[in-house]
């Protein structure tokens, strides 16, 4: 067995890096709940004990994982620190002004994230693996500076008035940042379990799509401005629901991304099977199987996404299900990833129309996420544009 | 899992044929995607519109059509019940299909495998070792276990078999998947309108498409108490009580009974410092016979009430029939001279007899403030209170309808105050907008006396007559009969058109009237006069001896634009807003859910169903141990049912680790 496949890296790291990993996490969570335990209720003590252990589970055999979180935290506490008390210090500062106000720090993630995209595009076709190195460490920084963003938002957000402060998972702006973060985590995650950064760029295009759409939504309906909630989005459900959700979009993206490689390799090895887009990607049934990995764990966090908004909208809207617009779209999205994996796991379909399929699936997403808000509004009105 | 089998030989029986049909994978694709498109459509075409404003949108025969489709309930329509229900069968019968192999499977250690048939897996791997078989199956079978596999060893012929497994649970990941679809759409069906539908399908109910109160709902649209599901609204008045909730059916209503009656108390809404609303709460009384007394609570969104297996939920608010002061002052000179007050509530209508026609008053809606974005700045996110307003209709006997909204402040616009009115002729336009001066007083009564001033014959005969003759003594004429009455009559006339119509009237006129030859001479003169003529009756009777201020001819300025337009503007009266007492009504959502926990216990099954599918793969080795001549021979294979990719590397690392444990050293 020396596929190239076989090279997949599932190394653990060392128990005592492990341990000391899971320390640090149980730490940072009791010292949450020793400085603001008076203030949290069951449901968001619960909230935090499950983010610790998750953070902790995915940071135990992933050093990468744990640089980003060490960085955003500690990039974040330098923010809260120079902030102090008002929110006006952020003209004042110049660190703040120019790297980790919250604007500053998405801006910073934006330009990262179009580097890195052209960086491993750059170094696919000119066969340089330190260009494509270049292009991971771009991506893990954009990543982290964008968590950096989101985390700095919430911050501020309580700055402005405790009463506005929320969570940035509540409107079109933050959750695009959301999707950018998890989406290049989710495929840095694969690019070090499969040894292949060939499809960074490709995956690194539709995240560079998400911020130039960002962009301009930015500038042009000055979308960047915290809102205070209105009162529907008052609930520790949205804490959970939107990034489960968002694990979602962001997987079966980069599934469609994976998809759209595969294609365009499949058709250079049957037209030049010698030109560089033939050579320099990596076996199809490669792509074939990280197409499917995303598209399951896509599937998953998306039928916990739906179960949780279902348990929402019983407590809100006043039924577990309305027919809503973007609920509909919600399961329409799950159906046909429900037939994709039957079609492949049961009729064994695999190849091009597993693919041409996948991308497909990243339109009806897309239709889910924002044509609905766009198009067919609806009880879910957070994200208008 | 194949659908071999599937491929029915002629001798089989129909129901045979039908179950292995059913239990298809390829009706089990189909379904899921015709449910996804059927969804489409449901998303695509607003649903649960009044059926109005879908014949004007399709037309009478395509809104027919629909009709028939039931595309304007998709969700309930026949059809999709039909493709819920074949999807349900058809997992239903893969479940009876697939279950009980799938639950051998958890457990069999597939122990009866040949030595051929695990030299032909995919993935296998053959060493041998010096020393005993019993010795070597002991050390593999050791390590197994420590691998955290469930192993068996069985005696065939060619030697021993250790038969290992892993992650045999990843086959209740497909029972609780597809057991929880079949609970969710059960569950789901419980708490749908099958069985209203089914009684009006029957003849027992009929939909209500009057509009009654609740009280006049005759007893074949009434749903008693019982335990069904249902999910309607209801909006109570603070300070009234309800005991029936609607529910909304096509394009009509049933009512139905709670067995308990909702008293709202207060209604509010808390405001972030911005203005955008905080909180939407509502103090209700819950009067139930069973209860000792009754109990007060507070709901507001995302914290509805639970009372009997009834969920209240705070979900909208409207006017309750606030109670307003109004006065009237006249525009018409037919209108009466003084403001006339009267009281009225919102949704209210009212005959009233204003000016020579009645007119009926139909007040639609009050709002406590307007936030709304300052039309004097540049900035369009610049917003502003603009204080109280009314909403209300002037029908004609006819039965066309102008629509007003009138502001009870007044709102400033160049430095000057002004009541604002807003007016239009139909829900399709946008408002025009009537500005009134206000005056040094802070009310209308200036502008009202001016008015009136202008429709006051004599006042007009006075100011006409002295203008006249001031006129005509400077052009040396004053004594001229001729040239008097008629400069009086085109004084008079101009003021009468003025009221008519405003300065277009007048300039209209004179296009009309004069020769071509002397309109560029006489037009701009007419005008002139026309304000002269203006500005005396308007200081008729003021001290002649104190300067007149700006401020004075501003006000004459801003009360003539305003008069000009009073035609267009259409009513015989100003409704000015003086007083109101607000009374809101809180809308409530109050549905019943037996189906619920069904319902979630399936969500939970399918979460847990998912992640066992998908991450707790079954891994299969076998390992035949075979005595050759003082050595041992092995033969290991293995398989696993999905992630054939991420198995090859478990294949290399455990046979690596057998190797070592049976004392080979030379690994992969
Ligand atoms: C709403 C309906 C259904 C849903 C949402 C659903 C969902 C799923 C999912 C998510 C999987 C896992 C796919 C994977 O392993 O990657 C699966 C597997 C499977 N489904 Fe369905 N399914 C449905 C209906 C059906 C029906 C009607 C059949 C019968 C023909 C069926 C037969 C199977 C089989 C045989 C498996 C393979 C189990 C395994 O390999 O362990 N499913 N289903």
């Amino acid at each position: 067995m020396t596929n190239y496949v076989t090279t997949m890296n599932k190394d653990s790291s060392p128990v005592a890096i492990q341990w000391t990993w899971w320390l640090l996490m149980t730490l940072a969570a009791g010292l949450l709940f020793s400085m603001y335990g008076s203030v949290l209720d069951g449901y968001e003590i619960g909230i935090v004990v499950f983010t610790a252990v998750s953070m902790a589970l995915l940071g135990q055999n992933w050093p990468g994982f744990r640089i980003h979180i060490a960085a955003v935290t500690g990039l974040s506490l330098v923010a809260i620190k120079l902030y102090g008390v008002e929110l006006a210090a952020a003209d004042a500062n110049f660190f703040l002004n120019y790297i980790l106000a919250s604007q500053s720090a998405i801006m910073w993630m934006s330009a990262l994230f179009v580097m890195a995209t052209l960086a491993y595009f750059i170094g696919l076709f000119s066969r340089s693996d330190f260009t494509m190195k270049v292009g991971s460490a771009m991506t893990w920084s954009a990543a982290t500076m964008g968590m950096v963003g989101l985390m700095v938002r919430w911050r501020e957000s309580y700055l402005i008035s405790h009463d506005v402060g929320h969570i940035p998972v509540s409107n079109l702006y933050e959750v695009f940042i959301l999707f950018a973060v998890i989406t290049a985590l989710l495929y840095l995650f694969y690019e070090r379990r499969y040894r292949t950064r060939t499809l960074g760029g490709f995956v690194l295009l539709v995240i560079s799509a998400a911020v130039a759409f960002q962009l301009w939504y930015t500038f042009g309906r000055n979308a960047a401005e915290i809102q205070p909630l209105v009162p529907a989005l008052q609930s520790y459900w949205m804490k959970i629901h939107v990034p489960a959700n968002f694990v979602g979009y962001g997987a079966f993206a980069m599934a469609a991304m994976i998809g759209t490689a595969y294609l365009l390799t499949a058709w250079a090895r049957n037209a030049k099977p010698t030109g560089l887009m033939a050579t320099v990607m990596p076996d199809l049934i490669v792509m074939e199987d990280l197409m499917y990995k995303s598209i399951a764990l896509g599937f998953a966090f998306f039928t916990v996404a739906t179960v949780l908004g279902a348990l929402w909208a019983a407590e809100a809207w006043g039924g577990y299900w309305s027919w809503d617009p973007k609920e509909t779209w919600a399961l329409i999205v799950w159906l046909n990833y429900a037939a994709w994996l039957h079609m492949r796991m049961i009729k064994g379909w695999h190849g091009r129309p597993m693919a041409w399929w996948a991308v497909i699936g990243l339109f009806v997403t897309l239709f889910a996420f924002l044509g609905v808000n766009m198009f067919l509004g609806g009880l879910h009105s957070y994200g208008e544009l | 899992m194949s659908d071999a089998k599937t491929s029915s030989s002629p001798r089989q029986s129909f129901s045979r044929r039908l179950f292995l049909l059913l239990g298809s994978m390829d009706l089990a694709i189909t379904l899921l995607l015709a449910l996804a498109i059927a969804s489409i459509i449901g998303t695509l075409l607003q649903q649960n519109q009044p059926y109005a404003d879908y014949v004007i949108k399709f037309g009478p025969f395509w809104f027919d059509v629909f009709e028939t489709a039931g595309l304007y309930d998709v969700y309930s329509a026949l059809w999709f019940l039909v493709i819920l229900t074949l999807l349900v069968i058809s997992t239903s019968v893969c479940v009876v299909r697939n279950g009980p192999s799938m639950i051998k499977d958890m457990w069999n250690l597939r122990t009866h495998v040949r030595e051929k048939s695990l030299r032909v897996m995919h993935h296998n791997d053959q060493w041998s070792v010096a020393g005993t078989s019993d010795a070597t199956v002991t050390a593999l079978e050791s390590e197994l276990t420590q691998e955290g596999f469930r192993v068996r060893q069985t005696v065939k012929e060619e030697g021993i078999l250790l038969s290992a497994m892993r992650g045999g649970l990843n086959r209740l990941g497909y029972i609780f998947t597809h057991v929880a679809i079949i609970v969710i759409c059960v569950g789901g069906l419980l708490d749908s309108n099958l069985r209203i539908k089914f009684a009006e399908w029957q003849g027992d109910l009929k939909v209500e498409t009057r509009n009654l109160a609740s009280s006049d709902v005759p007893q074949e649209s009434r749903l008693p108490v019982g335990n069904q599901a249902f999910r309607g609204s209801v909006q109570i008045p603070e300070g009234r009580t309800a005991n029936v909730v609607f529910l909304p059916l096509r394009d009509g209503y049933l009512v139905q009974e709670l067995p308990f009656r909702l008293k709202v108390d207060d209604f509010r809404i808390t405001h972030y410092a911005t203005g955008q609303p905080k909180s939407f709460e509502t103090d209700l009384v819950v009067y139930d016979d069973e209860l000792p007394e009754p109990f007060e609570t507070t709901i507001s969104v995302n914290h509805p009430l639970i009372h009997k297996g009834h969920a209240i939920y705070q979900s909208s608010f409207a006017d309750g029939g606030s109670r307003l002061k109004i006065a009237a002052w006249p525009l018409d000179e037919n209108a009466g001279k003084a403001a006339v007050d009267f009281d009225v509530e919102v949704f209210e209508s009212r005959q009233m007899s204003w000016g020579d026609q009645g007119l009926r008053l139909e007040v639609s809606s009050f709002r406590p403030f307007n936030i709304n974005p300052d039309p004097t700045e540049e900035d369009p996110d610049n917003l502003r209170d603009f204080g109280p307003s009314i909403g209300f209709k002037l029908r004609t006997v006819t039965g066309e309808a102008r629509e007003y909204v009138n502001y009870m402040a007044p709102v400033m616009r160049e430095g000057r105050a002004f009541y604002l009115s807003g007016m239009r002729s139909s829900p399709a336009e946008e408002f025009g907008y009537l500005y009134i001066p206000m005056d040094r007083q802070g009310g209308l009564k200036a502008f009202s006396q001016f008015l009136q001033r202008l429709h006051d014959t004599t006042s007009v005969e006075t100011v006409s007559k002295q203008m006249m003759q001031e006129t005509l003594a400077q052009m040396s004429e004053a004594t001229n009969p001729q040239l008097q009455a008629s400069l009086q009559s085109t004084l008079t006339t101009l003021v009468t058109l003025y009221l008519q119509g405003g300065f277009t009237e007048v300039s209209n006129f004179i296009e009309t009237t004069l020769p071509e030859s002397q309109r560029e001479k006489l037009g701009p003169a007419y005008l002139g006069m026309l304000r002269e003529m203006l500005a005396r009756l308007y200081f008729m009777d003021a001290d002649q001896t104190k300067p007149v201020t700006e401020a004075e001819l501003l006000f004459l300025q801003d009360a003539a634009d305003a008069i000009g337009s009073l035609t267009r503007y259409g009513s015989p009266v100003y409704l000015a807003l003086k007083d109101f007492e607000h009374v809101q009504a809180s809308g409530l959502q109050i549905a019943r859910a037996p189906g619920k926990l069904t319902v979630y216990v399936g969500c939970a099954l399918l979460i847990v169903g998912v992640f066992i599918l998908f991450y707790l793969p079954q891994r299969r080795f076998w390992a035949l141990v075979k005595q050759n001549n003082g050595e041992s021979e092995i033969i290991l294979a293995g398989m696993s049912n999905r992630n054939p990719r991420d198995f090859d590397m478990l294949f290399d690392q455990v046979s690596d680790k057998l190797r070592r444990a049976s004392g080979n050293s030379d690994s992969h």
